[in-house]
């Protein structure tokens, strides 16, 4: 690819970037979130056209006109979130767009079978066709993609963060099977933002940043400090100076909490913490490790099938939402299109979602009118929510400022306890800063936070004790204070001890 | 039979003994009858099933077939009117008759490509894009029939049933199941053909996969190269042929005339037949069996009268027989919509990558 | 604000084009209505015997269908005897779609409604009119509040979409209605079963030779059931349920409840729709009431956008066109079910709003099935799994 460069409103997602792949190579492509590594390759799949550049593939330039035309030239891609249906059969979901056929009409499921399982055994796993993909693991599933990939004879495979959702043990076990496919001959392009797998795995790295090149790099070459700079630069990152915590009496106790998630997968797996008045207990962990339903748990908007959530000494396991935002609790959800906005209200609307039934809002059955509007011009000012007025539909606003809405009724109401989960995902940095700005003068305060986060720089940022979420338990809680970025980060990762990841680290490079 | 004794004896369960019985033995006699309120709501569920596997609902199959027996009705007169009825093929096949057949499934056709635009490009509401079509059908259908009706036109007749030989009827168990299958007229017998011919299709094909893979997951269908709006199209303007010939069943087969509002909830009946057969064609079928058993119950009492407990069942007003099928439809649905599961992306307007 | 600065003269105009466009598409769908429907009528002529096309029959129709509904104080009041169940009836179906339902049941909570004031004005026929009345109407409400109970509280525990329950229900109000009136509550010896006759339960006049209490009852309810929706808290629940239930939840709202509460008062709305319409027209019942109610409400509903008081603007229009279809039956010698089409086609115009918009170039952000969140969003199962609550 070269120079290859894609506008969006409002950014240059990829600005003159080139990048060359050999056969047999496994090549990482490696960048924060949103630094532009996917929509590189969604060029290169065909779901995206370049605006400059150009694509060649064995020194021929092509024109990819979409994804059927990508896998027909060999160039197959496995999404960061599975393309998969989970009511088919995996033979099922390998077919579906590449189907063998017996005849005009019918599908040659056998075949698919044969081809299948010996392709499988080629690179090292035992599949069984007929099985279900919805019941699979994530790392089967991820294998099920790869297979997709090699039926359709692909010579260029694109991997798209592979390894976000797997254990150790499943990590070692694709990264086995990608070998096998480069020493094949196959080139495969490795998405990631994790730089200790990117120096086991890769044959060369390039690192982008903000839509650039800013490096390419020979593994046996560098380090994870040199990555790491080039990936975040040398940028001073603003940071809030948080202050001491005077942390005072237990707010908040979790024991042993089990919870379920929608498919009735146990996703919280015994979880136990408690955090004190007047502190920011951080909760990092990569999404999907049980996070939202540990949150929802606490919140009420899910049942626990075992353990207690204790609120300044009350019961209040499996309480309703409305029970818990009464004795004191505040939510910010993770999902604010969902749980946290009515998006087609008016904000002053939105602004008493929580409080709507209770004077001065109401007066018995009655709405109060003109006390919503009031308090809406209020907390718009008082919250800098950018709006011609407070009786516009929340949907109208941007992400920044919606959450500002929800941030600014959650905070509004006598707090014991503050819930936060991914609180500034997608927002610009000057909101972002504010958020912050609001939890810390609330820890002061006296209340007690609960700081759900994806992003590591948050939680290190905000935390006065952090833990790690990895698989549905809490790995280890560690003080906020003497926290090493490197270390959170390979337990978010890897879930085990710090000694544990590090020798595993030394195993695999043996 | 001691058995069958003790179980009829059970209190309050032994009316549900005694029920099943007697619909067990009632069935071989009845089954012609039964078959003949078969086809609307096979055929519709047939729809249905085509439809949903494809990620759009569809409630407008009411309207759908009653504006197809309309104009297999209308068409049938102004055919027969031009060319007279000429010569009858086999199974009462006429040319006016063949016309007509034809012009009923090519306007359910174009009901459903309505309903596709609707649904897949305006992305409207598909609940209110299938119930506006119920209410343009009765009042099209109806005010037209109100004209026609006031000419006093001549019927272009109706199909024949075919007469399998004795030799095969009277067969010892299962004499009277062919008879119930075979000796029925053209749509009827298409019935089997499709119902057999969408299940292997919807299973065994690389058309059938695509459609089940739309309606479960677009995108990770988008994301092979399938297209979504393309099939989806499609597959709601194919569903429409079966709409189309349920509807000419009811002004062809089952009668040679349209009244008004002639499908009485057939359509909607036939929704809960393809729910409870689990959005597949043979199950929807036997669902369709079922509900058809309910609808005929109330002439079956009467020429086959029930004894024991069961002769209350006489005593019922005859408008209990007629509302009898719609509340076995409510209680199966609130029996078994939880339990069966539709299509993941049933219902949900799809949004295309932006591919720029 | 005295001085008009550029900022707020363009609020100003974007306030103006956004009311013009929130009239404008219902009005535009009405008129291309008009003109399909003529259409339709030139075209039928062809299938009449001797049959020939004369182009002025639209226009003669249209003449007789307005004149029929506004043409003398009579005829307005006939338009406005028409308007009162269509009113009601609207109400029930846009207090569904608010909460997310699609309360299509309204014609048999109508028909049971009437049933029911019929039963108890006919008992309470020989009492004094205030307390028959009261009777009848309260039972008529309580028959359709109960009615809609049903696929309310099924839809609630089960999931069972209430468009299909609801419709199979008016099915079987139908049936009850036979079985009742040809039953237990006939005249004995009449030649056709019919009930006996309401008595002092009969609505008083009060304009006209045929203006009844029904027209003060459904305009006393629009501004009742705006209130209830905007102004009280119950209502804001409504909204919100149906505007997202997910939120709702998290809000201390119980969206099951809603639906079942929001169901029954649908059913109550639809049940008094069927009381007015019995106690103020026909003073006692037959086998089989044939009416457009149903759907005419749906039509009524989706072109006010579910508010309550727009609700009496478009009832009125619906009304203006059924009462004025007698004239032009008799005078144009077009039937009745003409108007049906009018209302399919004008439904369908503002379904495809989106479309017209486009084709018109005009701003302007939702469709007008925007009030009435996506309905079949809840088809086909509940959204709930284990766990959740």
């Amino acid at each position: 690819m070269r120079g290859i460069t894609k506008r969006y409103p409002g950014v240059v997602a990829n600005d003159h970037i080139d990048l060359s792949v050999h056969p047999g190579e496994i090549h990482a492509l490696l960048g924060e979130n949103g630094a532009g590594k996917t929509t590189l390759m969604n060029i290169l799949y065909g779901l995206a056209r370049p605006d400059e550049g150009e694509i060649l593939l064995d020194g021929r330039p092509v024109t990819i006109a979409g994804p059927s035309d990508a896998i027909a030239r060999g160039i197959n891609m496995v999404h960061q979130h599975f393309m998969l249906v989970p009511v088919l059969s995996v033979a099922d979901n390998i077919l579906l767009g590449e189907e063998t056929m017996a005849n005009r009409v019918f599908l040659d499921r056998n075949e698919a079978r044969r081809r299948i399982i010996e392709l499988g055994q080629r690179f090292g796993f035992a599949i069984d066709p007929d099985v279900r993909v919805g019941s699979l693991s994530v790392g089967w599933q991820q294998r099920v993609e790869i297979l997709k990939a090699l039926y359709r004879n692909a010579r260029i495979l694109v991997l798209d963060e592979p390894t976000a959702a797997l254990t150790p043990a499943e990590t070692e076990e694709i990264f086995a099977v990608l070998r096998r496919l480069a020493a094949a001959g196959h080139s495969v392009i490795f998405i990631s933002h994790k730089l200790y797998e990117v120096l086991e795995i890769a044959d060369r790295i390039t690192v982008i940043r903000r839509g650039k090149v800013v490096g390419e790099r020979d593994p046996g070459a560098t380090n994870e400090d040199d990555l790491a700079e080039l990936m975040v630069g040398r940028e001073v990152q603003l940071v809030v100076d948080r202050g001491d915590s005077h942390p005072a009496g237990v707010e908040l106790q979790v024991s042993d909490l089990r919870v379920h998630d929608d498919r009735g997968t146990e996703v919280v797996r015994g979880v136990s913490f408690e955090i004190r008045a007047g502190e920011i207990l951080g909760i990092a962990g990569v999404a999907g490790n049980g996070q939202d339903e540990l949150v929802e748990a606490i919140i009420g908007l899910r049942k626990p099938t075992t353990g207690r959530v204790v609120l300044t000494g009350r019961d209040m396991t499996g309480r309703s939402p409305r029970a818990l935002t009464s004795a004191g609790v505040g939510y910010v959800p993770a999902d604010r299109h969902r749980f946290g906005l009515v998006l087609p209200f008016p904000i002053a609307d939105n602004l008493v979602l929580t409080t709507y039934y209770r004077s001065p809002f109401a007066h018995g059955v009655v709405r109060d009118d003109g006390a919503i509007e009031q308090n809406g011009e209020r907390m718009v000012h008082e919250f800098d929510i950018r709006t011609p007025s407070p009786t516009v539909p929340a949907g109208t606003l941007s992400g920044g400022n919606q959450q500002k809405i929800v941030v600014a009724r959650e905070f509004e109401r006598d707090l014991r306890l503050l819930v936060l989960d991914q609180p500034t995902r997608g927002l610009d940095v000057g909101s972002i800063e504010f958020i912050h700005r609001q939890i810390i003068a609330k820890r002061d305060a006296g209340v007690a936070v609960l700081l759900v986060s994806a992003e590591l720089d948050e939680v290190l940022e905000m935390s006065d004790r952090i833990g790690v979420m990895y698989r549905g338990e809490i790995v280890s809680i560690v003080d906020g204070r003497t926290a090493d970025k490197e270390k959170v980060g390979r337990l978010m990762a890897t879930g085990a001890q710090l000694e544990a990841a590090e020798a595993a680290g030394k195993a695999a490079s043996a | 039979m001691d058995v069958i004794s003790i179980l009829y004896g059970i209190p309050v369960l032994g009316i549900v003994f005694q029920l099943g019985g007697y619909l067990i033995q009632v069935v071989p006699t009845s089954a012609p009858i039964i078959m003949r309120s078969v086809p609307p709501l096979a055929l519709g569920a047939l729809c249905g099933v085509m439809c949903e596997r494809s990620g759009v609902v569809n409630i407008g199959i009411e309207g759908t077939m009653l504006a197809s027996a309309f104009t297999a009705w209308v068409v049938g007169i102004g055919m027969a009117d031009v060319m007279g009825h000429g010569l009858a093929g086999p199974l009462g096949f006429t040319i006016p008759l063949l016309i007509a057949l034809v012009a009923a499934v090519l306007v359910a056709i174009g009901i459903s490509l309505l309903h596709a635009w609707l649904s897949i490009s305006v992305r409207a509401d598909q609940i209110i894009s299938g119930t506006i079509i119920n209410i343009a059908a009765l009042g099209v259908t109806g005010y037209l029939n109100t004209i026609i009706a006031a000419t006093s036109p001549t019927s272009a007749g109706a199909f024949t049933r075919v007469t399998l030989p004795t030799s095969v009827t009277d067969l010892p168990g299962i004499g009277w199941l062919l008879a119930a299958l075979f000796n029925q007229g053209p749509i009827t017998l298409s019935v089997l053909v499709l119902v057999i011919g969408l299940q292997v299709w919807l299973f065994r094909t690389r058309w059938g996969l695509r459609t089940r893979a739309v309606g479960e997951h677009p995108k990770a269908a988008e994301t092979v190269g399938i297209d979504v709006v393309l099939l989806r199209y499609r597959n709601v303007v194919m569903a429409g042929i079966f709409a189309g010939l349920g509807g000419a069943y009811l002004s062809m087969e089952a009668g040679n005339s349209f009244q008004a509002n002639m499908t009485a909830g057939r359509g909607f009946i036939a929704l809960a037949a393809m729910i409870l057969g689990r959005w597949t064609p043979i199950g929807a079928f036997l669902a369709a069996v079922l509900f058809s058993l309910f609808q005929t119950l109330g002439q079956t009492i009467k020429f086959l009268p029930p004894t024991g407990d069961l002769t209350i069942m006489l005593q019922a007003p005859g408008q209990f027989y007629d509302a009898l099928p719609y509340l076995v439809t409510i209680v199966v649905l609130a029996g078994v919509v939880g339990r069966s599961i539709p299509p993941a992306a049933d219902g949900q307007p799809y949004e295309r990558e932006a591919a720029t | 604000m005295t001085v008009t600065t550029p900022a707020s003269r363009g609020r100003l105009r974007a306030a103006a084009s956004q009311a013009w466009g929130a009239v404008a598409l219902p009005v535009l769908s009405i008129l291309l209505a008009l003109v399909v429907g003529g259409v339709v009528i030139l075209v039928s002529q062809l299938l009449e015997p001797n049959g020939s096309l004369n182009p002025i029959r639209p226009f003669e129709a249209y003449r007789s269908l307005f004149l029929g509904a506004f043409g003398n104080v009579d005829n307005v009041v006939e338009t406005l005897v028409q308007t009162t169940p269509l009113v009601l009836a609207g109400l029930a179906v846009a207090i569904g779609f608010r909460a997310g339902l699609f309360n299509i049941g309204a014609q048999g909570q109508f028909t049971l409604g009437a049933l029911g004031a019929v039963i108890v004005g006919v008992a309470l026929a020989d009492q004094p009119g205030f307390v028959a009345i009261t009777a009848a109407v309260l039972a008529g409400t309580l028959v359709g509040a109960a009615y809609g109970f049903i696929p309310g509280f099924l839809k609630a525990i089960s999931g069972a979409h209430e468009v299909v329950t609801t419709i199979m229900l008016n099915y079987v109000a139908n049936s009850i209605l036979a079985a009742l009136v040809s039953g237990p509550l006939k005249v004995p010896n009449s030649p056709s079963p019919v009930t006996r006759d309401v008595g002092n339960a009969a609505f008083p006049i009060l304009i006209g030779t045929d203006g009844h209490l029904g027209l003060l009852i459904a305009l006393v309810m629009a501004f009742v059931i705006w209130w209830l929706l905007f102004r009280t808290t119950r209502g804001f629940e409504i909204r919100t349920v149906g505007a997202n239930p997910d939120a709702a939840r998290y809000a201390g709202m119980r969206p099951k409840l809603i639906t079942v509460f929001t169901m029954s008062l649908s059913g109550a709305l639809a049940g008094l729709a069927g009381a007015c319409v019995v106690l103020g027209v026909t003073h006692k019942m037959q086998s089989s009431f044939a009416t457009s109610v149903g759907f005419d409400a749906i039509a009524v509903a989706l072109l006010a956008r579910s508010n309550p008081l727009a609700v009496l603007p478009s009832a009125l229009l619906f009304g203006a066109m059924r009462a004025g279809s007698n004239r032009m039956q008799v005078e144009a010698r077009i039937p009745p079910e003409l108007i049906n089409v009018l209302v399919a086609t004008a439904l369908l115009f503002l379904v495809a709003t989106p479309v017209l918009r486009r084709v018109l170039r005009m701003r302007g952000a939702r469709p007008v099935t925007d009030a009435t969140p996506t309905i079949a969003r809840s088809y086909g199962g509940s959204g709930s799994g284990p766990g959740v609550p």
